[in-house]
């Protein structure tokens, strides 16, 4: 089973309270801003970024369409260089063979490099209840380790945090697991920075045993490649004497050669950088360089049932570089923190539907939190079509209500939605259409939502789940992308 | 380790012998997950050839991963110099003559300088690398190695840990790193470095000094790795 945030309500209650918390807002609106003009500005250098994506999407598709020969290959590859190679069906199994691992060789504590996949599985709660401290080195998963806090952010999982939270943060947490915070730390973002540094720099130094997880695994030659900023993974993947990776089977690439649109759009789409400070690559044991035990963990935990969904499938190509969260007018008003997930905003309003497969009323929830503008999909570097999956899966919800009487109002829609983004000119239109029935609904609407904006009120059936705790408003008279295109995103309302 | 969690890491582990059962579970995960028509068509023209082993994987039409312009031989020592600059970084280029008195500057006001063994280079009172401990190598002050490609559009040193460069962890825990990078060595873009890399050996991509945007998305350049990065640009 997927790890979810336990306790955690659907979406729409979750973003009702994010949206209250105003520092929040603020911290989230600024920090994407930044990103967004800096994506923007590396992205606009590349002569052909528009075939560079092409190239991206092509090579993670060919990859997946071919996954069995290719996961078979990078076994025998790492194994013929000295790796053992381990299967996990769930989050369970993996656990299990990390804790199993670490007990073996005695540790009571491994250092971490920041990775996705073992937030999703749940690791460090394995790890603390087998009596294994985990550390974490990147400094936001640091943040949020401390701050016993949830990761609310593929790239910066505590984006939702700014400088005097964090010094905060340090004063208060650091001597508790290890080298106090400076008593006059200030919250200039190098002092912080520094605080980590001398925080982390013992842990490093006497570290034998470290997890990390891989941002691609080639399978020609076995290598894993990780992709950082801070030089902690590198700490991590070269001072230990013991390296367990953690890697989901959709990380595969066939060819050494596909790295290279991938290793050319990851950077500029995630931190909006031309190069992101540290990329480490390795296959199996170097003699006298680095770990002489390497373990690789192959993940399924949910991927294959996304395999298996033919729309939903190209959500497997994702390379998590965070570029659809960064400019989702969703995810900016919300935070991370409403998907219930580590896989937060349009990626994950897709991803968890589609490994945990339907049912769960939260995860049901989260195709539902966006309002498919489309924007995703532009700044997608692997060109996933978000908003086509997301309408698929809406379907999907629906269909799981068929022995209802009658068609529900969301089912109506979403099957119109689902046809007029079958063929984007037809897009236009519906919305035109939309903002004129919207005057109608606004005349029948039955109260006033604050702002003035007419209700139209709660819907019946299997979309009570999501009208009961958010009122659902009338279609505008202006559509969304006409407000997108005056607003710039609302940021200029 | 407990015998209750060492029965269950054996019932999971390969080396064991039984993680099998999770393996062909997954495989047959994955082969039933594509069994749709669409995917079979497609697989079908893919896998007409059967890969050699390091061979390239059949490619069922591929587009052509589009590149940079072509850089003239000056054009593309310049942008790199101009793009490691970006970074922060200090970058200065001199003649093979000079290398030797720019490495000694650059490593001037270091009191403990470490080189990679078969650095060709003298540098007075430098240190050959002979395994010290990560402990040992956090008091140096600087280390000096050569690299194996860079890269000019995105400003990137490439490491193969070959001679002149060191195991990994010496151009890591040391503060300073002093990289020398010839000029034949600088390639335009990342297709062209991935050509002329060994992807068997362990390689570490460096483009400007450790830093992080995790406070507020604010670039704070030095965080765990060297937070000085020197490159010495030859010829
Ligand atoms: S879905 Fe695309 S944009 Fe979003 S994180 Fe994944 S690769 Fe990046």
């Amino acid at each position: 089973m997927t790890h979810t945030f336990v306790g955690m309500p659907p979406f729409p209650a979750a973003a009702r309270e994010a949206l209250a918390n105003t520092q929040l807002r603020h911290n989230l609106a600024h920090a994407t801003a930044v990103i967004r003009a800096k994506r923007a500005a590396v992205v606009g250098e590349v002569e052909d970024w528009e075939g560079l994506r092409r190239a991206g999407a092509a090579a993670k598709e060919r990859a997946l369409l071919d996954l069995e020969t290719n996961l078979l290959r990078l076994e025998e590859e790492l194994t013929s260089r000295g790796a053992t190679v381990h299967w996990a069906r769930d989050a369970e199994e993996a656990n299990a063979i990390v804790v199993g691992l670490a007990q073996r060789h005695g540790v009571d504590e491994v250092v971490k490099v920041k990775s996705m996949v073992t937030q999703e599985i749940g690791l460090n709660d394995a790890l603390v209840d087998a009596g294994i401290l985990p550390w974490e080195t990147d400094l936001a998963e640091l943040i949020v380790q401390l701050g016993d806090d949830l990761p609310s952010h593929i790239l910066v999982p505590a984006i939702h945090r700014n400088r005097a939270e964090i010094r905060e943060i340090f004063l208060r947490q650091m001597a508790q697991a290890g080298r106090p915070a400076p008593a006059l730390l200030t919250d200039e973002p190098a002092a912080l920075a520094e605080a980590a540094r001398l925080h982390l720099r013992e842990k490093f130094m006497r570290a034998s045993f470290a997890v990390s997880g891989a941002n691609f695994a080639v399978a020609q030659t076995g290598t894993l490649v990780v992709v950082e900023s801070e030089g902690n993974g590198r700490m991590c993947l070269t001072l230990p004497e013991v390296l367990v990776s953690v890697v989901g089977i959709e990380k595969v690439v066939a060819d050494w050669s596909d790295l290279d649109p991938l290793l050319r759009l990851l950077p500029r789409s995630s931190t909006g950088e031309r190069m992101n400070p540290y990329t480490s690559m390795w296959s199996g044991v170097t003699p006298g360089d680095g770990p002489q035990e390497v373990h690789v963990v192959l993940l399924d935990n949910g991927r294959t049932r996304a395999l298996a969904d033919e729309v939903g499938r190209q959500a497997l190509r994702c390379i998590r570089c965070s570029a659809c969260l960064n400019t989702c007018p969703v995810y900016e008003r919300t935070g991370g923190h409403a998907y219930g997930s580590v896989y937060p905003g349009p990626i994950g309003a897709i991803l968890n539907p589609l490994m945990r497969g339907p049912g769960d009323p939260q995860t049901d929830s989260l195709p539902y939190a966006s309002s498919l503008c489309g924007a995703c999909f532009e700044v997608c570097p692997v060109r996933i079509d978000i908003p086509e999956v997301l309408v698929h899966l809406r379907s999907r919800v629906v269909d799981g209500h068929r022995g209802d009487r009658l068609p529900t109002p969301e089912a109506v829609a979403m099957r119109a939605a689902s046809w007029a983004f079958a063929d984007a000119s037809r897009l236009g239109l519906v919305e035109r259409a939309s903002g004129l029935s919207g005057t109608v609904l606004g005349r029948l609407s039955r109260s006033v939502l604050p702002g003035g904006r007419a209700s139209a009120g709660r819907l019946a059936g299997p979309a009570t789940a999501w009208t009961g705790a958010r009122d659902l408003p009338a279609p505008p008279r202006e559509s969304f992308r006409q407000w997108w295109a005056r607003t710039d995103g609302g940021r200029d309302e | 380790m407990s015998e209750a969690r060492g029965a269950e890491f054996a019932k999971w582990s390969n080396e064991d012998g039984t993680g099998a059962g999770a393996r062909g579970e997954i495989l047959g995960r994955v082969r039933a997950a594509l069994s749709d028509k669409g995917y079979a068509a497609q697989r079908a023209t893919a896998a007409s050839a059967a890969p050699a082993p390091g061979a390239p994987s059949p490619t069922p039409a591929q587009p052509a991963v589009p590149r940079r312009s072509p850089l003239s031989g000056s054009e593309r020592l310049e942008l790199f110099a101009e793009r490691v600059a970006d970074y922060r970084a200090i970058v200065e280029r001199c003649a093979a003559a000079g290398l030797e008195e720019a490495v000694r500057r650059a490593v001037a006001l270091a009191d403990s300088v470490l080189v990679a063994p078969g650095l060709p280079l003298d540098i007075p009172g430098a240190r050959v690398d002979d395994g010290l401990t990560a402990s040992a190598l956090d008091i140096v002050d600087a280390v000096v190695t050569t690299a194996a490609v860079a890269i000019a559009e995105t400003g990137t040193i490439v490491l193969d840990h070959g001679s002149g460069q060191g195991r990994r962890a010496i151009t890591l825990v040391p503060d300073r790193h002093v990289c020398i990078v010839r000029a034949d060595q600088v390639v335009d873009d990342v297709p062209d470095a991935l050509e002329r890399l060994d992807p068997r050996r362990p390689l570490t991509w460096i483009s400007g000094p450790s830093a992080t945007s995790d406070i507020e998305l604010t670039r704070v350049e030095g965080v765990h790795g060297p937070r000085h990065l020197h490159v010495i640009l030859v010829g």
